[in-house]
């Protein structure tokens, strides 16, 4: 047995026997999920906002209706998350209650998370299969549900709906409303088609043409953003008066009005106006930074070096920011562990039991 | 010490990394807030809208960022819940429409249960085209969303018949992990029609840096990474949870929650930037003289 394995062997030993602890803590099995379960019944009536119209048999618009008439029934069961102690709640109160049920799916599930989640942060010991296993699973349900959503979101109603919308309306989406065709939806439907030609061995060139389309167009619409959104308006944003002022106020917080005029006295505004020059000086001393047609020597140089130091402030910040978002993520995944998984934690009141509290009151420090 | 540090693993530092996150967490530290004006401004601009006033709330993120913007978009939701405002939600990002329903079962069906789906909110969904799909909808949206997310025609939705382009919203609130996001939002929305489409925006943080630039002509109000979330809970709750005299649901507090560890950690981070330093300028130093 080498090295790599010892340690992994050793390392799922441990996990196994802390689980078997936890389970023994808990007086049970953790990490499961429960589901409410509610018996939905519509029935077919006539009237009301449509011609036709299906209510909830439940619902206080049922009430509108004289369900007698109405044969036309369907049904079926609903089931939606629900907390452990939703669970047990139910469970005391009426220990044969079939409004909340333990879901074996959702349980299946969240262990599954637990799985996926502890596969890649073993990355951070060593590249590894458990790794390369979470890896593959994430890009290829990622391509599935990329290629699915796509399809029912976009193609169905947008481009077949938009073409023939009965055709659409009676095969795969019901509620889409009648509209006259559009048969301008062709070309885009065409171009499509082209595009796949690209899998073609000797029709891969067709594929050109679309591409060459989207592309342009791409340019086009992101050249237009970034000139107007950027390019202008930041010029607009750069020019600030580097003698700012601001209405004075008075003792109760009203802005006192000139006797004369009637307009309100104004003020230096020292802050505002530190910050307008620190930006106009960081705008051009880093341009100067980047105006390479003189060599950075004597004042140039010594303005492009502001504008270094400049540079590394925004990349400290931005690097600032970047720690804070990762911290942030691991902080997201550890509470799943600890909340969802292990229910050493409970911060959102998801359980009866005050599990933390038999952890903590057993560390005489922590209680 | 030196040679020690020098010759560290760096799987040492990832597990110290791990428990300065973990036992925050385990211990449930908290820390107070204090609001910036960025996320002041964020709040006032959907604070001052009047009930029934009809806003979009943009959800494009994906589960990668939830721990980040997730506290943001169930506080958005429940400020503009709690002030009756007309939400309309859509997503440029294709896991986005779960995040929605995530947080609508969240906030909207168990503490708002007299709201209904289509005169109180409505969920549009995903439509692909990145930008392109802003630059539609900025003046025919209906072009475009001719369904609802789960396949209703958009004229059958009571919500819908006063909205014809983006411009009919007061607000449009961005919740942002990348492209497409706020910054495509400002590009082709708010700039291009800077009388008619206001918006607000959450982001990570790595997209923060990238965003300030536009504040406040283009883009009023910003909240960045997990402190910005933290703040906006903390106006929220403040005014319409704590001046009643009611402790907020901790739900509505993950923020707030998550801002205990990051203490933690950046208090790590500094150690390990000076330590490293420290290793870098002794190395320089050990270098000369011999």
């Amino acid at each position: 047995m080498n090295k790599d394995t010892k340690i992994w062997t050793i390392v799922f030993m441990v996990g196994l026997v802390l689980l078997v602890i936890r389970s023994f803590m808990v007086g049970g099995l953790f990490g499961t999920a429960y589901v409410s379960v509610e018996q939905m019944e519509y029935a077919e009536v006539s009237g009301g906002v449509g011609e036709e119209n299906w209510v909830n048999i439940n619902s206080e618009e049922a009430l509108d209706f004289d369900l007698t008439q109405a044969p036309d029934r369907i049904t079926w069961t609903k089931f939606e998350q629900a907390s452990p102690k939703q669970f047990d709640e139910a469970v005391l109160a009426d220990p044969n209650q079939d409004s909340y049920r333990f879901s074996l799916p959702r349980t299946v599930g969240l262990w599954l998370a637990v799985f996926f989640t502890m596969a890649i942060f073993s990355f951070l010991y060593k590249d590894n299969p458990f790794y390369k296993i979470a890896e593959s699973v994430v890009v290829g349900v990622s391509a599935a549900y990329w290629m699915v959503v796509g399809f029912w979101n976009v193609m169905i109603p947008n481009l077949f709906g938009m073409i023939n919308s009965n055709l659409v309306n009676g095969w795969a989406m019901p509620g889409l409303a009648d509209d006259e065709s559009h048969y301008i939806y062709l070309i885009p439907l065409i171009l499509g088609i082209m595009l796949l030609m690209r899998l073609s061995p000797k029709g891969a060139w067709i594929s050109r043409w679309p591409l060459a389309f989207i592309i342009g167009t791409t340019a086009g619409i992101r050249l237009l953003g970034f000139f107007h959104g950027d390019f202008l308006a930041q010029i607009r944003n750069s020019i600030a008066p580097i003698y700012s002022t601001t209405p004075q106020l008075a003792a109760d917080g009203t802005a006192i009005l000139d006797a004369a005029t009637g307009l309100p006295v104004m003020g230096f505004d020292f802050w505002d106006s530190m910050r307008n020059i620190l930006m106009i000086v960081g705008v051009l001393s880093c341009l100067v930074y980047f105006f390479f047609s003189f060599e950075h020597k004597g004042a140039v140089g010594k303005v492009a070096k502001l504008g270094i130091w400049y540079m590394m402030i925004t990349f400290g910040a931005a690097f600032g920011f970047t720690v804070m978002g990762r911290i942030a993520l691991l902080s997201i995944r550890l509470e799943f562990l600890f909340d969802d998984w292990l229910w050493l934690i409970d911060p959102t009141g998801k359980r009866l039991a005050d599990t933390v509290g038999i952890i903590m009151s057993s560390v005489p420090m922590l209680s | 010490m030196y040679e020690f540090l020098k010759n560290l693993d760096r799987r040492w530092i990832f597990l110290m990394m791990l428990l300065a996150v973990a036992i925050p967490i385990l211990l449930e530290l908290k820390f107070p807030e204090k609001p910036t004006g960025l996320a002041q401004a964020v709040f006032d601009e959907i604070d001052k809208l009047p009930e029934g006033a009809p806003v979009l709330l943009a959800f494009d993120f994906d589960p990668a960022s939830e721990g980040e913007l997730g506290p943001m978009a169930t506080a958005f939701t429940f400020h503009c819940a709690t002030k009756k405002l007309k939400m309309y939600y859509m997503t440029l990002w294709p896991v986005g429409p779960r995040m929605i329903e995530d947080c609508i079962a969240k906030v909207i069906k168990p503490d708002f249960p007299d709201m209904k789906y289509g005169e109180d909110w409505v969920n549009l969904g995903y439509k692909s085209g990145y930008e392109g799909v802003i630059k539609v909808i900025v003046t025919d949206l209906k072009q475009l969303y001719t369904t609802d997310h789960f396949g209703a025609a958009i004229d059958s939705i009571p919500m819908m018949q006063n909205i014809q382009s983006v411009q009919d919203f007061d607000l449009v609130i961005n919740c942002s992990a990348g492209y497409a996001g706020t910054k495509e939002w400002v590009q082709y929305a708010s700039t291009p029609f800077p009388e008619q489409i206001r918006i607000v925006a959450g982001c990570t943080g790595v997209q923060s840096p990238l965003l300030y630039p536009y504040i406040p002509n283009q883009l009023p109000g910003l909240l960045g990474a997990i402190k910005g979330a933290a703040e906006y809970e903390k106006l929220v709750m403040d005014k319409y949870v704590r001046a009643f005299d009611r402790e907020p649901d901790p739900k509505y507090l993950e923020g707030i929650r998550r801002m205990g560890p990051q203490l933690v950690a950046h208090l790590l981070m500094i150690f390990f930037i000076i330590v490293g330093n420290w290793v870098y300028f002794t190395g320089k130093k050990r270098e000369a003289q011999s």
